[in-house]
């Protein structure tokens, strides 16, 4: 029987192609109908440095961080200790290493099995432009069963724009490893329908943002989340929409919120510290009732922080970061794929419910990539804006909260949007009663919507109850399904809507449960405190929260939960 | 848009009552910017007044068009958002000199530069009023009636048309509230200028600078034509005592975003989605 997953790290200096081998190796496995996960880890260089293609090939599509490598394969071994926590190896683990290098000797300690073969030799052998990293694409495809065919097919439109020679030499490295006969025996995990999609959760959340009627986006570049912007960039073009590269975060913000007040539907994205820029005109979309969507890709905090690593610990701004009683709305996306989803879904009720919806994505499912079923989509009926009558209230109290929003160039319905508290008309006002209705107003329209079911996804019958948000949600299934094995029933609660918190149908999914585990990936035990704020808990509630930029790991959380219930 | 009935300037004016101070040159301004709008008989519907934070940023308001007071220095980001969004619409951006020149100055700075088409009216008293007297980026070095900087600011003072000027606008213009016909017929000249059309309009703060009143016998209106030439615009800049009113300088540049986009296919989100398939 297959193994539920396979492991393997590329690892080589910036520059020799170590990530595109490992996205090619996928993309050809995705062809065969196999599931995998591309991490890419970078050292702190601009340019040159180390670089590792993190593989997991899996059985199905819930994607965590590996564990231990099955196989590493290092094309040199510079600079190899910046990845020692990252990539773990173990006795049975195999290396794959140029011939004549010697292992480092904190590598060798380890005792896995080592396979020398003359890479760089082998690649010059194939063609005068031979390189190394398909080499070992082809070598490495060849371990997995892949067709040498596929590898060059894949190759060749990745250099499609290169001269011909690159091509050409791609494909004679390629099947110069495909031939070579090594003595791994790897065993990967079995494969299912080949139907799927290739994609980051960056790009996901960028398609999702589309799909849902984006047309104007405001950029500034900030590390995890330009290449969001990057391919809107691209995708708007086609679509027919503007994407504005901004002078900074205060520019982004307050360039969709001018073009959301115009009628079109706008969007940024960006990480902690462009968000902490951004709070004071978040806060002018929630009182003026101009709707944006804002796509935080969190990364290890505070200040500068860890750029290029995971955390979940934007979750206290996102939720509090608003001067002044600001309610708005707050998703996370549960994994690559649903980034589509979920930030479609943000961006329709930000729409709708004219606020400010954040999205809390993160590093690790923003850049990494990963083989997919079709991404579910989301389509709101959504009830129709009431009929303006002749005098119109632009904040008009209703009974959903929600007033009619008109926009520039439509007829007769002149105001003023404000980010002084105002009347119904819109005009500024100080009185304390304008001032209570207008923030009854805001808080209703966003807590009496009627989210339906998508506000978690909730797995599972138990005495344990296991509570996450965003992209720990994997983890926190693998160790859920950890537990089940050793005999310890449990129910996972995922969090995708965070703000307005649904409290009742967060405690009917706990009821029964005698204890909740709250997992989170961040120091400060964030979502623990939010929750145990917002609700009373029947429950004894227990913190697991560890902050990043290693991975969440499910043998950790079983641990944890076993603790607490021995 | 087509008006049966031709619109005089007060037709523009919502009937909100301002809340500056009795002598204050906004009010000249106001009125300026209406006498504009009937000049061209421009559509209120079709028109949005974007301004930031301070007493000028109220105007928006008062007018009959549409309108966005947003946050401190923030007017500008605003408006170039809204009018690429929607290249249809006329967009006026509006501030003080503490809102643009400085909690605002990088999106001054970028404005000018990104040369989007729409005008900016920078209402310049030299102080911050709504906050009640404090010294502004423009405020004389040695004005000292602010309890803040009760020694004066001590720091020269921007040149907001050599700012301007270096950071690439292409219409920059001066106004004055002592002379509104002048002005209006500048605000019209500046709506209907092909891009970023900077007016740099001299508004007196009688409240906490009374010795501005003294503006009156300074100002001096510019005979010659604008200048065209930005080296010798520089030397205009750099030297001038900034009392100089009229249209200073214009030069012919692309506006941003080009026009003209792609035609757009009717499966385009569809491509998009597909390209991602395995």
């Amino acid at each position: 029987m297959s193994q539920q997953s396979l492991s393997i790290a590329i690892t080589g200096a910036g520059g020799a192609g170590v990530i595109s081998s490992g996205e090619l190796l996928l993309q050809a496995w995705a062809r065969e109908g196999g599931r995998g996960l591309l991490r890419k880890a970078f050292g702190p260089q601009i340019r040159g440095g180390e670089s590792a293609a993190l593989l997991k090939l899996t059985a199905g599509e819930r994607y965590t961080a590996s564990g231990q490598y099955d196989l590493v394969l290092a094309l040199d071994w510079d600079n190899f200790s910046r990845f020692e926590d990252e990539i773990r190896v173990g006795p049975d683990s195999w290396i794959i290493c140029e011939d004549g290098e010697s292992l480092p000797p904190a590598v060798a300690a380890l005792g896995a099995n080592v396979l020398s073969v003359p890479i760089t030799e082998l690649a010059n052998e194939s063609h005068p432009d031979g390189r190394v990293n398909m080499l070992a694409l082809g070598l490495l495809g060849n371990l997995l069963g892949l067709p040498a065919d596929s590898l060059c097919d894949l190759a060749g439109q990745k250099l499609s724009r290169k001269p011909e020679a690159y091509r050409e030499a791609a494909s004679a490295c390629i099947r110069r490893g495909a031939a070579l006969s090594l003595d791994c025996p790897l065993d990967p995990p079995a494969r299912g329908e080949p139907d799927t999609w290739y994609l980051s959760g960056n790009q996901a959340a960028g398609l999702g943002a589309l799909e849902a009627g984006i047309r104007f986006v405001a950029a500034y570049p900030i590390t995890p989340a330009s290449d969001v912007l990057e391919w809107m960039a691209g995708g708007l073009e086609q679509v027919g929409g503007q994407l504005l590269q901004a002078e900074d975060e205060l520019a982004a913000i307050n360039m969709i919120v001018g073009a959301a007040f115009g009628g079109v539907p706008a969007f940024t994205a960006t990480s902690g510290p462009g968000l902490a820029l951004m709070t004071e005109s978040i806060g002018l979309a929630v009182a003026s009732e101009t709707p944006v969507t804002i796509l935080n890709v969190m990364r290890g905090g505070p200040s500068t922080g860890i750029p290029t690593k995971s955390e979940q610990s934007d979750l206290n701004i996102a939720l509090g970061g608003l001067h002044g009683d600001a309610p708005h709305l707050v998703l996370a996306p549960l994994d690559i794929a649903d980034c589509v989803f979920t930030t479609g879904w943000a961006v329709q009720l930000a729409q709708h419910l004219q606020t400010a919806a954040i999205v809390l994505s993160d590093q690790f499912i923003g850049q990494s990539t990963a083989v997919v079923s079709e991404p579910r989509r989301c389509e709101l009926k959504l009830p129709a804006m009431e009929p303006v009558d002749t005098d119109y209230l632009r904040y008009k109290l209703t009974a959903s909260g929600v007033s009619t929003l008109a926009a520039p160039g439509d007829a007769d319905q002149r105001f003023t949007a404000d980010g002084l508290e105002h009347n119904e008309k819109g005009a500024p006002s100080a009185k304390h009663s304008d001032h209570q209705l207008q923030l009854e107003k805001r808080q209703h329209k966003l807590t009496a919507f009627d989210y339906g079911d998508d506000w978690a996804h909730v797995e599972g019958e138990g005495p344990v109850a296991l509570v996450c948000f965003g992209s720990a949600s994997a983890a926190v299934a693998e160790g859920a399904e950890l537990l089940g094995s050793q005999g310890i029933a449990t129910r996972t609660v995922a969090l995708r809507l965070l703000a307005p918190l649904q409290a009742d149908a967060l405690a009917r999914a706990l009821a029964g449960c005698e204890r909740v585990v709250v997992v989170e990936q961040n120091h400060s035990k964030q979502l623990f405190h939010y929750l145990r704020g917002q609700m009373d808990f029947p429950q004894a509630v227990h913190s697991y929260a560890v902050a990043g930029p290693v991975p969440l790991s499910a043998n950790e959380i079983a641990d944890f939960v076993n603790e607490v219930i021995t | 848009m087509t008006n049966a009935i031709k619109l005089k300037a007060k037709d523009y004016k919502s009937g909100l009552k301002p809340i500056w101070c009795p002598g204050c040159g906004h009010f000249s301004v106001f009125n300026a910017i209406t006498k504009a709008m009937a000049a061209l008989q421009i559509s209120k519907d079709d028109t949005v007044m974007v301004s930031g934070i301070g007493c000028s940023s109220r105007l928006p308001a008062y007018v009959d068009s549409y309108g966005f007071h947003g946050v401190h220095g923030r007017g500008l980001a605003i408006a170039q958002g809204l009018k690429v969004a929607r290249p249809d619409l006329t967009v006026i951006a509006m501030g003080g000199d503490g809102d643009g020149f400085s909690i605002g100055g990088n999106h001054f700075i970028h404005a000018c530069r990104r040369n989007v088409n729409m005008t900016y009216i920078a209402m310049d008293n030299e102080v911050y009023g709504m906050t009640k007297g404090q010294a502004s980026p423009t405020t004389p070095m040695d004005w000292s009636n602010s309890k803040l900087t009760p020694h004066g600011p001590g720091v020269r003072p921007f040149k907001p048309a050599a700012l301007a000027l270096a950071s690439g606008a292409p219409w920059i213009a001066r106004a004055y509230s002592g002379n509104p016909n002048q002005m209006a017929q500048l605000i019209a000249q500046a709506i209907e200028h092909p891009g970023f059309s900077f007016l740099h309009v001299l508004s007196q703060c009688i409240t906490f600078c009374p010795e501005q009143t003294d503006w009156k016998a300074i100002v001096n209106e510019r005979e010659e034509p604008a200048v065209a030439d930005a080296d010798e615009a520089a030397k205009l800049f750099l030297h001038e005592d900034g009392f100089q009113t009229g249209l200073l300088f214009e030069q012919a540049r692309a506006t941003w975003p080009p026009e003209g986009m792609a035609p757009v296919a009717d499966d385009a989100l569809q491509n998009l989605a597909t390209a991602f398939r395995v």
